[in-house]
């Protein structure tokens, strides 16, 4: 181990150091200061990862007061707060004055002094952030494994069951999981959820007292585990967003101090009319101070954008770490194959669906016009043999999850509909943002399984739900329940519609499956496929998807006028043949087409395969269309 | 825009005493410094040792308006201590006052309840104070805000001369708005509902007037529209103790709190009774009897102690206030005693009061502390935004303040000559051409001028603009419908299919907390004084759209409905999308017949557009061009549009708070011959083709278009732009119903030259043909019409010929009645 315990072990350490340097000198920068140093640290070459991440390490085995990591999603914001910044504190015995730093804690030193002159009040911000929604396993594992931090239980902490070390954990994920009341509550959710053990023990509402009920961790999507946060952020807290990913390098602070539902009935003597007491609600001071041990206080000392959540690439934007990544880029044709032909295989022999499946997820919204998302490629799998049950809707699903860093399915029951809350929605009694499942990362998979669905009615939430479905295809966008008003978030999810017929929901473009094999035996088919690929070759295929994603893209002068040309030759030809809307439709498949093969401008030739692969999907969704009817 | 009583007390005395440095320099310590007292009662002590028959705290209560109050006359002292509550108590009689015959006193626990500031006479010490209850009215001059150096006396002095200077007793006028220091202030006066409280100068200064008259309470200062007006976000530490505006719409409110002002302690031995009063949230109960001696025997009496009401409104940020992807911010307010319940969950509401920060309370088993405070508002004044609009006043000038600068490059922009362009074409950049339809739009986002006839009987005049877009699905109405719908503040959007008449309108329904009906209103009413759009049209009930008819016309809705009989105010634009019954316009068929909407409902829309697909090869190649540049625009690009965006939000919200153009003389003569010309033009053919409510849309629409201009004058060009946009759109939806026809090309070329010279052409020769054959002066129509045919070289279509018969039936050279036609003699 290196020398870093100091600044990781006693971040606070370093801290007080440089805040006690500057009341000598008088310099008001300690601040930036303690933000640099720390940023310098996790800079040099893999130090980030000999800090333990709260993603793969249970909480109870993190020292307080440590510097930790957690790679999160703000779900959301709570009201600023004033914090002593700086304070006096007198001893008792002596009477001696000493200047703390209240920056970065929780819970001050004893013997405040309140009527202090040098007490400074300062103003933080709080967010309430949760592992990043329908992260994929693969993402997990991989995140963990390159994290070198080795950590020891804290000696304070004795568990009351087998003492497990991280090592163990990493080895045998979840057989020796003697969790006591824990499990068999989970049990059920980890069947579908296959097995994302790792974190049971932080899981939220685990085996508490009956007696009260368990604290609802608020993640957007049911069935998720992981430690939920509350990230107290001391600057720049503006360019913070809700639904943004990010790193958090924070003080971890677990004071049991902070539970805010310690006891306080016996206060009666001094007859107290505190105002904060009748402030709040129980509800709310629930939410708003649950007890530290499950949701741990972090302060915020350096943040990570997450441009992606793809383990396998540096995480910072491309362009610092291009040179290494060109290798990667030329091979994007001979990975592209590769991966059109699993696909093929996949959707039963299918190539123009497969290109179809490409293009989709490595959409991305890039821009938006006034209020017309860019680049969103919403994809309608009709035809999905429904014979063989939900396996095959959920076979694929289980083969895109091994692909993209996060995804979702949500299936398209009729009660699913009409219960599952899609839609954030405030909470005004516990003055909080209850979370949807339609809060999500951007560039998550929401996978949207309609072979699910059934007869039956629709009550008013199910009608809102499929309304939301439709505005975040058509919009990108979610309009966020505040009660009195709707409240507009933009998204950026890639949705993919599997379904029998036409979907009910709009779709920017419409594949019918025509399978060219019919294995008798479908699952076996599938899963023979799904198996079939070395981890390697899937790592390739994760880099591939994330890389064609976050290429850049043009049209030159030339082609723009070819484009033009042929649009309004097509139009001369027969005006019914295409509009504006297909003209839309076809330079986002053309885009994309130019992205997968690692282009960043439109080539006259990807125009053309864009045409004639759109001619090719068209003619099979007409006949289609014309059964249905039902235009979106 | 704030008031003198807006900056706190330290500030206030500022302008008339302007080297206080102390002031200055103070600003945050005392702040900062007072906030931790409570676990040190330095000055606590005194309390229970003070004779019970008492004597006012000095100390006490005199953060903000209460200083002069109680600085000058120890009776006034009184009045305002929280002793003084309700009528009761034998002190309270026992009290001289200075011609406030019974008149109750009232406590400010929105001003002292949590913390208080001190006084200090200058002369001696603190305590000496105490001896103000026999001071004179010249010691009080001496006496000076704790921490500061502001003279108490000269406050009071400036804000009873403001007062003289500016309320006329004799009136009631419940608004007042003036310069004093140069800035406004706004007061109420004493009314029976809400008392408006004033501060004690105004008392002396009231009962000098009427030293007869006797208040159901003593009055007190509510200012409001502080100097630090903004918005919740931008509060930070630096505003705690300050007097602070901010807006939000109330979210939730607790039930009613009975806070203790103060506690009433009986000895068990010898029933000696003491009264203590709260501090600071706390109630130092008497250890000793003074009287008997004995220790620990003092009880709480409740229902002798005091209590004052009390009421925790939570607060969120308003909608428009926040920055984008980010969550409202909520904050704690108390409202004290009147101002109780005088908020609802929902109102939209400007609050003025002190901002508060309270360290978390210590823990009696832990010696550490959170080092966090909690903060709440204590409420001066409230201010409901929304209540004048439900009234029915115009009240949008008080929400949005522009910085000047901004008003600079708004101003500057619209002086442009072509500003007009400019905006319709950074409307919905996205959609391509339709520039017509863009300037329509552009008018309506400005809206007419408010006209209020209601003394004439007619009630208001309808100032919104209303438009209808009809076109072949996927002519990107709906991308219209939600840019407007995201450009102004107050838009709804909805679509026809899945809206019902009360979802439009309002509904009753039970409230779940409160059991209480409500009325929740829909989106018509939330969008007063913005768009609603309302998508596919077509598709709604005709039960649905009947709603629609007086909110168009009327501007208001009329319910009755579970026993709330009511009208609101839905002075809302309308901007709905209809597609064609047949999915695909026919261009054979009228306006009327492709959407299948009633005429009285179509009558009410100033503009109707019509979208088409216009299938015309340059059309297609400008349209291509735009739709690839979509697809490789830089963000830098896109960063630059969303900057116009910006500025085309705070300009229309600028012009439609500030400009109210009036209709010029011309410019009235320019509308009169418009109008009669529309009318000429129908008359001939023995039909009307024009009524009063064209007018008034084109009256509208040019007092829009100068709104545009920022001009406050409706001139003769705005009629011209207002006659051309309406012509364009009657042409367009091709009113005339005998030929029916839609030309389709005319949207995008309006009439090609050479159509016109066609027509010109064939009209003259059928003139000839008719002229030459005069005995006959009644023929068929298919008869003329093969005539013609014959004599032609050219081709002549059914729809040509037509064209030319109505030419000359326009020249009153002929009348067509049914097949026939008949020469005019």
């Amino acid at each position: 181990m290196p020398s870093t315990n100091d600044w990781i072990n006693n971040p606070l350490g370093v801290v007080e150091e440089m805040f006690g340097a500057s009341q000598n000198s008088s310099d008001s920068g300690w601040e930036a200061k303690v933000t640099e140093f720390f940023r310098q640290r996790l800079m040099e070459k893999d130090a980030h990862t000999w800090v333990p991440s709260l993603n793969d390490v249970p909480l109870h085995y993190l020292k307080p007061n440590s510097l930790v990591k957690f790679r999160c999603l703000i779900q959301d914001m709570f009201d600023p707060e004033f914090y002593m910044g700086a304070y006096d504190t007198v001893d008792p015995s002596t009477k001696a004055k000493v200047l703390r730093c209240g920056k970065y804690k929780d819970v001050t030193e004893c013997g405040v002094d309140l009527d202090s002159a040098n007490m400074v009040t300062s103003e933080r911000q709080t967010f309430y952030c949760v592992p990043i929604p329908g992260e994929s396993p693969w993402v997990k594992e991989s995140y963990a494994s390159t994290c070198q931090a080795r950590v020891v239980p804290s000696t304070s902490y004795v568990p009351s069951r087998q003492k497990r070390s991280y090592e163990d954990d990493d080895e045998d994920d979840m057989d020796t999981q003697p969790q006591a009341q824990g499990h068999a509550h989970n049990a059920a959710a980890e069947a579908q959820g296959n097995g994302d053990s790792k974190r049971q023990e932080t899981e939220a509402p685990s085996g508490q007292k009956a007696s009260s009920p368990p604290l609802d961790l608020n993640f957007p999507l049911p069935g998720e585990k992981g430690p939920a946060c509350l990230v107290k952020v001391y600057a720049d807290w503006d360019s913070f967003k809700l639904n943004d990913t990010m790193e958090v390098y924070g003080i971890l602070s677990v004071s049991p101090a902070l539970s805010a539902l310690s006891d306080q009935s016996d206060t009666s003597s001094s007859l107290i009319l505190d105002p904060a007491e009748c402030m709040e609600t129980a509800e709310e001071l629930r939410v708003h101070s649950p007890p530290a041990s499950l949701v741990p206080r972090l302060h915020l000392i350096h943040t990570q954008r997450l441009a992606h959540n793809n383990p396998l690439l540096p995480p910072a934007a491309l362009e610092d770490s291009a040179a290494s990544l060109a290798s990667t880029l030329g091979e994007m044709v001979s990975v592209r194959a590769e991966l059109l032909a699993y696909f093929t295989q996949l959707l039963l022999g299918d190539v123009l669906a497969a290109e179809y499946l490409l293009l989709h997820l490595i959409s991305n919204v890039y821009a938006r016009r006034d209020v017309i998302p860019l680049g969103k490629f919403t994809l309608n799998l009709s035809g999905c043999p429904a014979t063989a049950g939900p396996a095959y809707t959920e076979q694929l699903y289980c083969a895109l999850q091994q692909l993209v860093p996060s995804a979702y399915r949500l299936s398209m029951t009729l009660q699913n509909m009409n219960q599952l809350r899609l839609v954030p929605r405030k909470d005004y009694v516990a003055n909080r943002l209850l979370s949807g499942a339609l809060q999500l990362a951007a560039n998550t998979s929401l996978y949207l399984d309609e072979t699910q669905l059934e007869q039956g009615q629709l009550d008013p939430a199910g009608v809102r739900n499929i309304t939301a479905l439709g505005n975040v295809i058509s919009w990108q966008k979610v309009d966020y329940d505040f009660n009195y008003h709707q409240m507009e978030f933009p998204s950026n999810i890639n949705v993919l519609i599997a379904s029998e017929g036409r979907s009910l929901l709009p779709s920017d473009c419409h594949v019918h499956l025509q399978p060219q094999v019919t294995p008798p035996n479908m699952e076996a088919y599938l899963g023979s496929a799904l198996t079939a690929q070395s981890s390697s070759q899937l790592n390739k295929f994760r880099l591939y998807l994330t890389m064609a994603r976050t290429l850049d893209y043009s049209i030159s002068e030339e082609v723009t006028k070819a484009v033009e040309d042929d649009f309004v030759d097509m139009r001369k030809d027969d005006p019914q043949s295409i509009s504006a809307d297909d003209l839309h439709s076809l330079l986002g498949v053309a885009r994309l087409l130019c992205l997968s093969l690692g282009q960043s401008a439109l080539s006259t030739d990807a125009w053309s395969r864009a045409k004639h692969i759109e001619t090719l999907r068209k003619s099979r969704s007409e006949p289609q269309g014309c059964l249905n009817g039902n235009e979106p | 825009m704030s008031s003198p009583m807006s900056t706190p007390g330290g500030k206030r005395g500022r302008p008339s005493n302007p080297s206080t440095p102390a002031s200055e320099a103070a600003t945050s310590p005392p702040a900062q410094r007072r906030r931790g007292q409570p676990s040190s009662n330095g000055d606590l002590p005194l309390m229970p040792t003070s004779p019970p028959t008492d004597m006012p705290d000095p100390l006490q209560d005199t953060s903000l308006f209460s200083s002069p109050r109680r600085s000058v006359l120890p009776s006034e002292v009184d009045m305002s201590s929280p002793l003084m509550y309700g009528t009761p108590s034998s002190r309270v009689d026992g009290t001289p006052r200075s011609g406030a015959r019974g008149t109750p006193a009232r406590q400010r626990p929105d001003l002292g309840s949590v913390r208080k500031s001190k006084q200090v006479d200058l002369q001696s010490e603190p305590s000496a104070a105490d001896g103000a209850a026999a001071a004179e009215q010249p010691a009080g001059q001496r006496l000076v805000i704790w921490g500061t150096d502001v003279n108490v006396a000269t406050c009071k002095e400036k804000f009873q001369r403001f007062l003289q200077r500016f309320i006329d007793p004799s009136s009631k006028e419940d608004e007042n708005s003036c310069l004093d220091l140069n800035e406004p202030l706004y007061m109420q006066k004493l009314e029976e509902e809400v008392i408006p409280t004033f501060d004690m100068a105004v008392n002396e200064l009231f009962f000098e007037r009427f030293p007869d008259s006797i208040l159901e309470h003593q009055i007190q200062v509510r200012p409001y529209n502080a100097l630090k007006t903004r918005n919740m976000r931008s509060l930070n530490p630096e505003d705690i103790d300050q007097l602070i505006t901010i807006s939000g719409m109330v979210i939730r409110t607790s039930q009613l709190i009975p806070e203790m002002q103060e506690a009433f302690f009986q000895c068990a031995v010898c029933a000696f009774s003491a009264r203590v009063e709260v501090d600071r949230g706390r109630i130092a109960e008497p250890a000793v009897c003074r009287n008997c001696n004995t220790t620990h025997s003092l009880a709480l009496i409740h229902n002798r102690s005091m209590f004052s009401d009390k009421q925790m409104v939570k607060i969120q940020e308003s909608p428009e206030d926040m920055p984008a992807g980010q969550t409202p911010h909520t904050t704690v307010v108390y409202a004290h005693n009147d101002l109780v319940d005088k908020v609802q969950p929902g109102d939209r509401i400007n609050i003025t009061g002190i901002y508060r920060a309270v360290p978390m309370r210590v823990n009696p088993r832990q010696s550490n502390v959170k080092s966090v405070y909690k903060t709440h508002i204590d409420v001066i004044h409230f201010r409901k935004t929304d209540e004048k609009r439900l009234h029915g006043q115009d009240d949008e000038n008080e929400q949005r303040l522009f910085t000047e600068a901004r008003v600079q490059t708004l101003r500057e922009l619209a002086a442009k000559p072509d500003v007009y362009d400019r905006l319709s074409s950074a409307l919905a950049p996205s959609i391509y051409e339709h520039e017509d339809i863009k300037k329509g739009i552009l008018l309506q986002l400005f809206g007419g001028t408010r006209k209020d006839f209601s003394q004439t009987g007619r009630g208001n005049f309808r100032a919104e603009v209303n438009i209808l877009l009809c076109g072949d699905p996927g002519t990107s109405k709906s991308q219209l419908l939600q840019y407007v719908f995201n450009l102004v503040p107050r838009g709804q959007y909805t679509s026809g299919k899945g809206s019902s008449a009360v979802g439009l309108t309002a509904y009753i329904m039970k409230d779940p907390e409160t059991r209480q009906t409500v009325l929740q209103t829909g989106a018509l009413v939330l969008s007063d004084n913005g768009i609603c759009c309302i998508d596919e049209f077509d598709k709604m009930s005709d039960s649905t759209r009947s709603v629609l008819h007086e909110v168009m016309e009327q501007q208001t809705l009329s319910i009755a409905k579970a026993g709330i009989i009511c009208q609101l105010n839905a002075r809302t634009s309308i901007l709905a999308a209809a597609n064609p019954v047949e999915s695909q316009w026919n261009p054979k068929k009228t306006t009327i017949e492709n959407i299948q909407l009633p005429h009285t409902l179509l009558s009410r829309f100033d503009l109707i557009f019509l979208m088409l697909d216009p299938q015309d090869e340059a059309y297609d190649r400008k349209l291509a061009h735009h739709l690839v540049s979509l697809y490789y625009q830089s963000e830098e690009q896109l960063e630059e549009e969303n900057l116009d965006m910006a500025v085309l939000k705070d300009f229309i919200a600028y012009a439609r708070s500030y400009i109210q153009p009036k209709l010029s003389e011309e410019a009235g003569q320019a509308l009169i011959e418009a109008y009669v010309e529309m009318r000429k033009v129908g008359s001939g053919r023995g039909m009307v083709s024009a009524y009063p409510r064209q007018l008034e849309s084109l009256i509208r629409l040019a007092e829009a278009h100068a709104k545009v201009r920022f001009s406050d004058k409706v001139e003769t060009i705005d009629v011209e732009e207002a006659k051309r946009l309406h012509r364009e759109a009657l042409k367009q939806s091709a009113t005339d119903p005998r030929t029916g026809f839609v030309d389709i090309s005319i949207l995008t070329t309006g009439m090609s030259a050479t159509a016109r010279k066609r027509k010109e052409e064939i009209t003259a020769a059928l003139k000839k043909m008719l002229q030459s054959r005069t005995k006959t002066p009644v023929m068929k129509f298919q008869q003329l019409f093969d005539d013609l045919r014959g004599q032609s070289e050219t081709a002549i279509t059914k729809d040509q010929f037509e064209e030319a018969l109505k030419a000359l039936c326009d020249e009153d050279y002929l009348t067509i009645s049914g097949k026939t036609i008949r020469l005019a003699t």
